[in-house]
């Protein structure tokens, strides 16, 4: 790999580059997708390819390739070379890199049981078992649950001397249900919604799950929701579960401090940020309570890695500390334009993919309620769980989002189930509402992978570290 | 990019080595460039070439799915091989009657040479030119320019053979200038069409209005949607109801209402691989013919798509809807068509006295399926119209509504429609639709 590397930067260099790296990337993935009671999928893939990211002329150029012929290698090296000088010609101003030193390392993640050992026959009985769970109740149309399991040996080189081998597992699961009657259609997921849970692991966390007790809750709920009242209207506190409250950070938060799309690079899809650099250091960006950090160092979370896709070494760096914006996630490119060091956060879905700069693990840092404690806390409020609906715009500000099932409190007690629930907000009002934060015994790493952002649209694996969250105000029930 | 010829013998060699009782393979072949601008300079430019072989083994009512995207021929053999030890290793699916046979397909043009042809430095130059225009305005450009050139090819152990080369030309531009924002956008799949200065003058217009809005407060108003806000909310409503997959799992809002009068009796909506106007396609995934179907016929609910797995549960053909495999989502309509009405967007204008014109819509996400609920935000160009003429820019807003409602309360449908995300789009004049925030 190190030759193949070190041929295909030679042939940039030679082209005109004036920097450039090369991501060699072979991943496997396998998943098993049950619904209604039949494997819909069964899969197992591989890929493997090249991606050459150069400077000429000052401006940015990328391709890949699948085909890595030594032929194929030169021309898509001298193809990005083109494309960098083609660039060139609509670019005002050189591209700048934060210097960084070379590195040479290897890094991988842990894991107790590797899932690709793990019987196909075995994971589709859990499946299927859960499934037929889900489907003992009447009224449920939609049944089903997946477990899928990638896993990627990556190679990193560049002109300035970098060398990097990372070698990462990922596994992940849920079990899902919809209820129907009339025009009424409910849905309820486990452990959380979308696709699942996933994290930086073997196949331990699958077994952790209790993908059949979640089964047994879920269709349940699913059912009764399709009685349970609407959500009510008004404005109250909201207590937020771990799973939802991933989301939460995730639309609010981690995509506002992506600082490549403060700077614009998304204005024509994703959108811009209202947490523009003359608010760093200074912007009130929640309450006391909050405090927020961008973390790519969790032991066995998604948004883990050794370095990012630009060679730059994991890290944790500060987003708000005390309610007060302190940081961004940044590349070497975005941070030298603030004087600032890259926080490593260049990350690319694959190999014929630029890298980005992406979430890594934003995580807000636990307080020291427990989710009981909340409850008895609150005199008349609302428990909301498992993300239904997500919408944001174009600024991270004005949000409604809605959430599977919905627990009034009253008196310090859960009273009923309401179905139908949302909320919405703008960020830096709703995050000044946060009263209450569950503490470490409550806090975990939930990881998604779908976080899209990019033209083509990259969905990233990244991860959120959440404990159960209480808003003392909080519009509900649009 | 195989080629035809490549593509065919690697299908044959694939089919050839399978001893499952019925194979499928799926070859995706795919050379993307995409130029990306942002404040008016170009910041990410990439190209991309790959190739992807999927297999479906059948054994009895077993299947496993392999894919891979090493072409060598151990690459292609091992992805047959992983996919039959799947199906082996399957539990069966008594709803799987059989993989398709092979139907004569229609002759659609998707390949045009200029698309193919297109280069880094034509591409630069086109965004230099929209930077100029906009430049001109006082506004700055962001976007993307993308030239693809791909292939698809199904065989399978039945006889199906299909090939078709495609390729597709996207600009989407987004002109700003402090708090103002305009948007406008061309597809098709010759990119030789493509008129960038005519685009940049519609972002550029778009811009310049929106300068200095105002604030105005939630509430119902008479809107105007142009065909980007109309392309949303027929993505939401196929993804919610027009597969035979929601309406078998009845959660699509057509469960139950199939022949019942569902939206007003301006509505027409079919989807047709055939229309030369959209991105057309001559089969789908399964190398099946498509086929049109109607969904909504002057407002009365029609049909929906089928695949071949959801057409068997139902004793029919598919209709040539299936998604690239394996496919969890069920069939699809990638050719959606509402039919345009008799109304110009300026006569709507002038015929509402106080409402919204609205021209996209941003990160919209579905609330309530059956019921079609939805929310999103307004984007890029947000106005207040007063006595039949637009009088003010207006900051974003919130809308929850329904799909099915606003559909019910259609007053005209524009004479004009747009090729946007695949489908083709009119704009639509609704007597009330409702912000939230």
């Amino acid at each position: 790999m190190e030759d193949l590397a070190s041929f295909i930067l030679d042939r940039a260099l030679r082209a005109g580059a004036s920097y450039a790296d090369v991501r060699i990337l072979d991943r496997r993935q396998e998943s098993v997708n049950v619904r209604c009671g039949r494997v819909e999928a069964l899969q197992s893939t591989t890929e493997a390819g090249v991606g050459v990211r150069v400077i000429a002329d000052g401006a940015w150029g990328f391709a890949a390739s699948a085909d890595l012929s030594r032929q194929a290698l030169t021309q898509t090296a001298e193809l990005a070379v083109r494309i960098a000088k083609a660039s060139a010609q609509v670019n005002p101003q050189p591209v700048v890199l934060e210097p960084a030193p070379p590195v040479r390392d290897q890094w991988q993640s842990q894991f107790r049981t590797n899932p690709f050992d793990v019987p196909v026959e075995d994971k589709i009985d859990l499946l299927l078992d859960a499934d037929r769970v889900l489907r003992e109740r009447e009224k449920i149309t939609v049944s089903g649950g997946s477990v899928s399991c990638r896993e990627e040996q990556k190679v990193f080189a560049s002109t300035e001397g970098s060398l990097l081998q990372q070698h990462k597992l990922e596994t992940g699961g849920q079990v899902f249900a919809t209820a129907v009657e009339g025009p009424e259609a409910q849905e309820r997921s486990y452990p959380s919604s979308m696709e699942g849970l996933h994290a930086a692991a073997g196949y331990e966390l699958i077994e952790e799950m209790d993908l059949m007790g979640g089964a047994q809750t879920i269709g349940r709920e699913a059912v009764e929701l399709l009685s349970a009242p609407r959500c009510p209207q008004g404005e109250m506190p909201v207590i937020i579960d771990a799973s939802h409250m991933a989301l939460q950070i995730h639309e609010s938060c981690g995509h506002p401090i992506e600082l490549d799309r403060v700077f614009g690079s998304e204005a024509s899809y994703a959108g811009t940020s209202f947490l523009t650099p003359d608010k760093l250091g200074s912007y009130r960006y929640g309450s006391d309570l909050v405090s927020i950090y961008a973390d790519a160092t969790v032991p066995g979370a998604l948004g883990t890695f050794g370095y990012d896709d630009e060679g730059t070494p994991a890290q944790r760096s500060p987003i708000v500390v005390n309610g007060v914006f302190q940081g961004y996630l940044s590349s070497r490119e975005m941070a030298a334009r603030l004087g600032r060091r890259s926080s490593g956060a260049m990350r690319a879905e694959g190999w014929n993919r630029l890298p980005l700069i992406r979430m890594t693990n934003i995580n807000l840092e636990p307080g020291d309620w427990s989710l009981e404690e909340m409850i008895k806390d609150t005199r008349h409020g609302l428990y909301l769980q498992t993300t239904r609906s997500w919408s944001i715009d174009d600024q991270r500000l004005n949000f409604q989002f809605g959430c599977q099932v919905g627990w009034m409190i009253e008196n310090g007690a859960i009273t009923h189930m309401v179905s139908n629930a949302n909320y919405q907000g703008v960020t830096p009002q709703f995050w000044a509402t946060c009263d209450a934060i569950g503490h470490r015994d409550e806090w975990r790493m939930w990881g998604v992978v779908n976080c899209a952002k990019g033209q083509p649209v990259q969905l990233m694996h990244v991860g959120h570290g959440v404990a159960p969250t209480r808003f003392s105000r909080v519009r509900v029930g649009m | 990019m195989l080629g035809k010829e490549s593509a065919l013998e690697l299908l044959e060699q694939a089919v050839r080595h399978s001893s499952a009782d019925s194979v499928e393979v799926v070859i995706e072949g795919d050379d993307r460039q995409v130029t990306r601008f942002a404040r008016s300079a170009i910041d990410q430019n990439m190209a991309e070439s790959n190739v992807r072989v999927t297999v479906r083994a059948v054994l009895g009512k077993r299947l496993g799915y392999a894919s891979t995207n090493r072409l060598g021929a151990r690459g292609i053999l091992d992805a047959v091989e992983r996919a039959e030890h799947l199906a082996s290793l399957q539990a069966e699916d008594p709803a799987f009657v059989s993989l398709p046979g092979p139907a004569p397909l229609p002759q659609v043009r998707t390949f045009h040479p200029a698309t193919a042809a297109s280069s880094p430095e034509q591409r630069a130059e086109a965004v230099a030119s929209i930077v100029r225009a906009l430049g001109s305005l006082g506004c700055e450009a962001s976007g993307w320019l993308s030239a693809e050139c791909s292939e698809l090819a199904v065989g399978n152990s039945l006889g199906i053979r299909a090939y078709a080369p495609l390729t597709t030309a996207r600009l989407v531009l987004v002109a700003s200038s402090g708090d103002a924002s305009g948007y406008a956008q061309w597809e098709g799949r010759d990119i030789s069409v493509l008129d960038p200065s005519q685009v940049a003058a519609r972002a550029g217009r778009k811009c310049t209005d929106s300068r200095n809005p105002i604030g105005l407060g939630p509430g119902s108003y008479p809107v105007i949607l142009e065909p980007a806000a109309v392309a949303d909310m027929l993505q939401t409503l196929a993804y919610v109801g027009l597969s035979a997959t929601s309406l078998q799992e009845q959660r699509s809002f057509l469960s139950g209402r199939l022949g019942e009068q569902v939206a007003s009796p301006l509505v027409s909506l079919w989807d047709d691989g055939e229309d030369e106007r959209t991105l057309a396609m001559p089969f789908d995934f399964e190398g099946v013919p498509k086929q049109k179907v109607t969904f909504i016929e002057a407002g009365v609910a029609r049909g929906v798509v089928y695949d071949s797995y959801t057409a068997h549960k139902e004793g029919r053909s598919s209709t040539g809807h299936a998604l690239p495999p394996p496919n969890v989502w069920g069939p699809y309509p990638l050719n959606l068509v509402m039919a345009a009405g008799d109304t110009s967007e300026q006569a709507m204008i002038e015929g509402m006295e106080r409402g919204l014109l609205v021209t996209s819509f941003h990160y919209s996400n579905v609330l309530q399926p059956k019921e079609t609920s939805w929310t999103g935000m307004t984007r890029h160009g947000t106005f207040l119209i007063e006595g039949g003429r637009i009088s003010r820019p207006i900051r974003n807003l919130r809308f929850t509504d329904t799909i099915l409602g606003a559909l019910n309360r259609l007053e005209a449908v524009g004479d004009r429609q747009e090729l946007i995300g695949g489908m083709l789009c009119p704009a639509l004049a609704i007597s009330s639709f409702t912000f939230t925030s």
